[in-house]
């Protein structure tokens, strides 16, 4: 498990420090300055195992192998690779009685469609006040409590760390209908405010642990030292830890972007009447009232969602990846 | 927040978060500060996670209908929801369904994942992260966006499925329709989390391979291990935490899976593919009965709980040993 919480560390760019931190008997294998030696010497020999020493015909197992490897690729890629086709494709090719497998004739009047639809700005608008909203709060009030959490020894700490673990698994989908009432009774339905505020308070656990794991990361000494040379301990924070820290910072907020911006059934539940504060989600799953059969528009509407995310996502994805599971396996 | 940093002895170097504590410092300050640090984090939690969990148990005890959601004045009837609820043939079936589509989604998604984890490790450095990165795509790929995309593949006129189908040789599969059959409908669902679901699972499990020591495999191969003993033996073992772990969020998220299942059929055709969480949200918005509704959301939180205990146990298993 340490491992794991090595390679999170390693990619925050202070493994050398935090390996030793942990013990010399890690040092061979998780931490990725030493792991260069460590990982990519493993990903030898266990090819070695399949391919060279273990197997009878190796190049045919090699060819199993990739082969494999291309088929779980492709079922992974097509459905969005299909989702971009799509939208760029002209109406005609799309109900062509052979689909070809790229657009012909590349157009972008299906994103032409779905721009134009009615309140799609709006709900662009919404989205992102109350994803950034959340996210933001969340950031913050999670900093504090993983700072307490990571450098502070008190009383109750340890059972403060049982509930946040657990509310990080919290059965968001069973609390639709209190929720529902207690929006109504506070006349906070269709309120933008009250939806930030579930989706703070979904992302909350999960970044108070995930910053935990990588203010736990960031050596006490680089602290100490800071103040050693006569900083005060907030200015040690600010200068010392939280560099080190934005990257951590920065993968955590993107997981809770991405969970905020997916959110489809407190929307549903919370915003009732008033439609022009409905989000994305909500406005494509009835795409069906919008475009109708409409299946390029559909698909621009979808790439249109999905596109910040996506790019997004892969640009920091082995740090939230990583983040993510020291996290949950470790904290 | 000054510490007097030069009068402490040099720190002993310590495992895991936490600094020493160093002696002669002010006491007081100190006691109080993480408190303040984390009370915005339990305000929250009071407002927007525990008190809606005991609105909800009350409700569940209480005849909450439309009168009472415009009117107030709620009043208990102590069992009677739950009663009602456990005497009804649909309460079961839907139960039994949601553990069969628990089970066939976690089996397949960690068979699937382990397989997808083995091959990453011996792929060659390219078609390794080629296959990375197209796990990352299909991970980041929004639900709802995801979900849309899946009922244009399973379109019964245009959709490519039904082509591929066609063209293999499967002519009955000619202008079919996915959406209007209950095997069908829920057939698409698993195929949609599973989808979504391998990724996670698959970049997690691979991790952790990478963390086991090559020498553990050579020797095990001087010992003359087979890859399937390699895989019993050794790294079935040592990852076993991770396997435990994963399986039981899988569990988790399959179970309470919503957004897919109420954009793709509403629980429908014929309630085929109404799990519990669905059928908690469809008796509370269809028919008002906001009392049974949190009845089924409370015995989903049962059922939960226990997947959630044997997390949270594992959780501070790994918390006790890094004090």
């Amino acid at each position: 498990m340490r491992g794991v919480s090595g390679r999170d560390v390693s990619a925050e760019g202070v493994s050398g420090e935090d390996v030793s931190r942990r013990g010399v008997a890690v040092r061979g294998v998780s931490g990725r300055g030493v792991s260069v030696s460590g990982v990519s010497g493993r990903g030898v020999s266990g090819r070695g195992v399949s391919a060279r020493g273990g197997g009878r015909k190796p190049r045919a197992r090699g060819i199993a192998l990739n082969a494999a490897a291309a088929t779980v690729l492709i079922v992974m890629i097509f459905p969005v690779y299909w989702m971009f086709a799509t939208a760029f494709k002209p109406t005609a090719e799309i109900q062509s009685e052979t689909p070809g497998l790229w657009p012909a004739h590349p157009t972008l009047e299906h994103f032409a469609t779905a721009v134009s639809a009615d309140g799609f700005w709006t709900f662009w608008r919404n989205s992102l006040l109350v994803t950034g909203g959340a996210v933001l709060l969340a950031l913050v009030v999670a900093l504090l409590s993983a700072f307490a959490v990571a450098r502070m020894r008190w009383r109750g700490r340890g059972a403060f760390i049982v509930m946040v673990f657990a509310a990080q698994m919290a059965p968001w989908e069973a609390l639709l209908v209190p929720m529902f009432i207690i929006a109504r009774d506070t006349d906070l339905l269709d309120s933008l405010a009250m939806l930030t505020g579930v989706y703070f308070m979904i992302t909350l656990p999960f970044t108070i642990v995930t910053l935990r794991g990588f203010l736990a990361a960031i050596p006490t000494e680089v602290e100490e030292a800071a103040l050693v040379d006569g900083c005060t301990r907030l200015a040690a924070f600010r200068r010392v830890v939280f560099p080190l820290l934005a990257p951590g910072l920065m993968a955590t907020s993107l997981f809770g972007f991405i969970t905020a911006w997916n959110e489809f059934a407190f929307v549903n539940v919370l915003i009732i009447k008033d439609q022009d504060k409905r989000t994305l989600p909500v406005w494509l799953s009835s795409f069906r009232d919008v475009f109708g059969t409409d299946w390029g528009a559909t698909m621009a509407a979808a790439t249109l969602f999905a596109l910040p995310v996506l790019v997004l996502f892969l640009f920091l994805q082995r740090r939230v990846g990583a983040g993510m599971i020291a996290g949950a396996v470790k904290g | 927040m000054s510490v007097p940093a030069a009068t402490r002895a040099p720190a002993p170097p310590r495992r895991g978060p936490g600094r020493p504590v160093p002696p002669g410092r002010p006491r007081r300050p100190r006691r109080l500060w993480p408190y303040l640090l984390i009370a915005p984090t339990v305000v929250g939690g009071v407002f927007l996670l525990l008190y809606p969990l005991f609105r909800a148990a009350t409700i569940s005890f209480q005849h909450f209908r439309m009168g009472e959601l415009i009117r107030g004045g709620a009043e208990l009837v102590g069992l009677d929801n739950y009663r009602e609820l456990l005497a009804g043939g649909e309460f079961w079936t839907v139960v039994l369904r949601t553990f069969v589509w628990t089970g066939i989604n976690v089996v397949l998604i960690m068979g699937l994942s382990t397989a997808v984890a083995l091959m990453l490790a011996r792929l060659g450095r390219r078609m390794r992260l080629a296959l990375m990165s197209a796990l990352a795509l299909a991970w980041a790929t929004p639900i709802i966006a995801a979900t849309t995309i899946f009922q244009w593949l399973f379109q019964s006129e245009l959709g490519i499925v039904n082509w591929l189908l066609t063209r293999l040789g499967f002519e009955s599969f000619q202008g079919y329709s996915w959406f209007a059959d209950g095997q069908a409908m829920f057939g698409v669902l698993v195929v949609l989390v599973v989808w979504q679901s391998v990724p996670f699972a698959a970049l997690t499990l691979y991790a952790g391979l990478t963390t086991i020591p090559a020498e553990l495999y050579e020797s095990a191969r001087i010992d003359g291990g087979t890859g399937r003993q390699i895989f019993t033996r050794v790294t079935f073992p040592i990852l076993r935490p991770m396997f435990a772990l994963i399986t039981s969020l899988e569990v988790i998220w399959v179970f309470k899976c919503f957004p897919q299942i109420w954009v793709l059929s509403q629980g429908g055709p014929d309630g085929a593919t109404t799990t519990l969480p669905v059928y908690a949200f469809r008796i509370a918005r269809a028919l008002h009965r906001y009392d049974l509704g949190s009845a089924v959301a409370m015995l989903t939180v049962v059922v939960l709980a226990v997947a959630l205990i044997s997390n949270l146990r594992r959780m501070l298993r790994q918390e006790g040993a890094e004090p």
